[in-house]
């Protein structure tokens, strides 16, 4: 099912467009990085340019995260709600194998298109601004990882709401709930600097309801230079709230059990 | 849920000796469903291939059943292209060929000919008995009476969930006749007369019909009509339709 999960991409074009997009979004972000560069004046101070290039190489990086993310939900959302709304699943699923393997089948075909596209994705913006400004994130493979992990995260709980609802109510929901995420985020790295303990607790509460944003917080501590971070324009990635291993502990249950539920749900539901 | 697409509410089914959904028996299942939709971006070759994967048939055995399957169902000159570009006749027979790959010794058939023109049907009939003489058992689901007609054994009636009653066909014709008389001077109770062997009947003037019970018992009627009186001009048993068999067994509501 992985395989063919795999082709059904590439016969869509779905794996194609989402590459061609990559690109052009690659092609734009070293296009921008050229001009940053030759519009630094000779006075300004090397320190500053580091700061600068710092935050242009995470902004690129967070670009690829919300990409990968929303790339993740959109391909995924019509795969089995859609076989179920359509019928496609009854010649599948009465075929001698259990229901569990039909769904990790199809989950373990996104997960290795997902890696491939993360990997491609996250190493061109790497490779420009390595080629461009000779400047690297700390710890990439960590953050690339985290980001993997954060985009398996999205694409379980869409399979998990895709057992029982359509398609466009399974993207209602998983969008609304990484929505959820990303203002969570944000409110808990805000409480940073307010140093506000109710506006994190949202945050955190938010983040245990859908973790994504919160791996995705934690992977770009892991690669942004302490020293980048300090420039008050690009604080917005620094190290003012971390997701602590707990969270990180947290997000991977989290994967699992609704990974697990998904699996268990499909199981038992007639189609 | 003999195929384990529903779970039963309560109650057990037993399959091939096994519980109704057991994964394992499933391999000796073959099954086209009525909404016959597959992955419209395989070309017929590739469909077949996947699930005779699915269904645990080796590669070699595929090499050589897919070809003969795709030429089985009429569809060789298409075998390469995107099912997306098939109609719904093409994906019906297609689908049929998808039920057979694994050699199935149960098949169940959900409406295998509602898409399909003469010829496909002639087609899909062939196929079914083709599978009967393998030593298949066929279930073939079809609200086209005549269709059960030649091709099954036996049919069963099912209305609301429950089975009404089954007949064997190759045995029906003896069993059930459909008699027309036209005769002069009926009596007025020629229908309490007739009860012990007849059902169903009709009087229009001259005109009497009725379902003998069987055929053994139509000379039994002739005598009890001529000794009430009646001028027999013509007394016609004949055979009864699977539609008609169908209508007085069902009801006119059809059993929806």
């Amino acid at each position: 099912m992985a395989g063919i999960t795999f082709r059904e991409a590439a016969r869509k074009k779905m794996l194609w467009t989402a590459l061609l997009a990559g690109a052009g979004f690659l092609a734009l972000f070293a296009i921008g990085l050229h001009f940053q560069i030759a519009d630094f004046s000779r006075t300004t101070p090397a320190f500053v340019r580091y700061q600068i290039l710092s935050g242009m190489l995470m902004i690129g990086l967070y670009t690829v995260d919300l990409l990968a993310v929303v790339m993740t939900i959109l391909t995924s959302v019509d795969t089995i709600a859609g076989e179920i709304t359509s019928g496609t699943i009854h010649a599948i699923a009465t075929k001698p194998m259990p229901r569990w393997q039909i769904l990790l089948g199809k989950w373990m075909g996104f997960a290795g298109m997902l890696a491939v596209y993360i990997a491609i994705m996250f190493g061109g913006t790497i490779a420009i601004v390595y080629e461009i400004a000779g400047l690297a994130p700390q710890h990439p493979i960590s953050g690339a990882l985290l980001v993997y992990w954060e985009c398996l995260i999205a694409l379980s709980i869409t399979f998990l709401f895709g057992t029982w609802f359509s398609t466009l109510t399974n993207g209602v929901i998983v969008l609304g709930l990484q929505g959820l995420a990303f203002m969570g985020g944000w409110l808990e790295q805000m409480s940073g600097f307010a140093e506000g303990s109710r506006l994190a607790m949202v945050g955190i509460v938010a983040s245990i309801l859908m973790p994504t944003e919160a791996v995705w917080r934690r992977a770009a501590f892991d690669m942004e230079s302490p020293l980048a971070g300090s420039l008050p324009q690009f604080a917005i990635f620094s190290d003012v709230s971390i997701p602590s291993p707990a969270m990180i502990a947290y997000a991977s249950v989290y994967l699992l059990v609704v990974l697990a539920v998904a699996l268990y749900l499909f199981g038992q539901r007639d189609l | 849920m003999l195929l384990g697409l529903a779970r039963p509410t309560s109650g057990e089914a037993m399959v091939l000796g096994h519980p109704c959904g057991d994964v394992a028996t499933r391999r000796r299942i073959g099954f086209l469903p009525e909404d016959f939709r597959f992955y419209e971006w395989l070309t017929a070759s590739e469909l077949l291939r996947l699930h005779g994967r699915l269904c645990g048939v080796s590669p070699e055995e595929l090499r050589k059943r897919v070809p003969e399957l795709i030429d089985l169902v009429g569809v060789t000159v298409h075998q390469d292209k995107q099912l997306e570009n098939f109609s719904k006749g093409m994906l019906q027979r297609i689908g049929l060929a998808q039920a057979l790959i694994h050699q199935p010794e149960l098949i169940f058939l959900d409406e295998p000919t509602s898409g399909l023109d003469p010829m496909g049907r002639r087609l899909v009939r062939d196929i079914i008995r083709s599978q009967r003489e393998r030593g298949a058992t066929v279930f073939l689901n079809s609200h086209l009476l005549s269709e059960i007609e030649i091709t099954c054994d036996q049919v069963v009636f099912i209305r609301e969930g429950e089975v009404v009653t089954s007949r064997d066909l190759r045995t029906v014709t003896e069993e059930e006749v459909r008699v027309a008389v036209r005769a002069r001077n009926l009596p007025d109770q020629v229908v309490e007369r007739l009860a012990p062997w007849a059902t169903s009947p009709v009087v229009d003037e001259e005109r009497l019909t009725f379902t003998a019970r069987s055929q053994e018992s139509l000379p039994e009627i002739l005598r009890c009509l001529v000794a009430s009186g009646a001028e027999i001009y013509e007394f016609t048993p004949r055979r009864m339709s699977l539609e008609e068999l169908f209508v007085s067994i069902m009801g006119r509501d059809g059993g929806m």
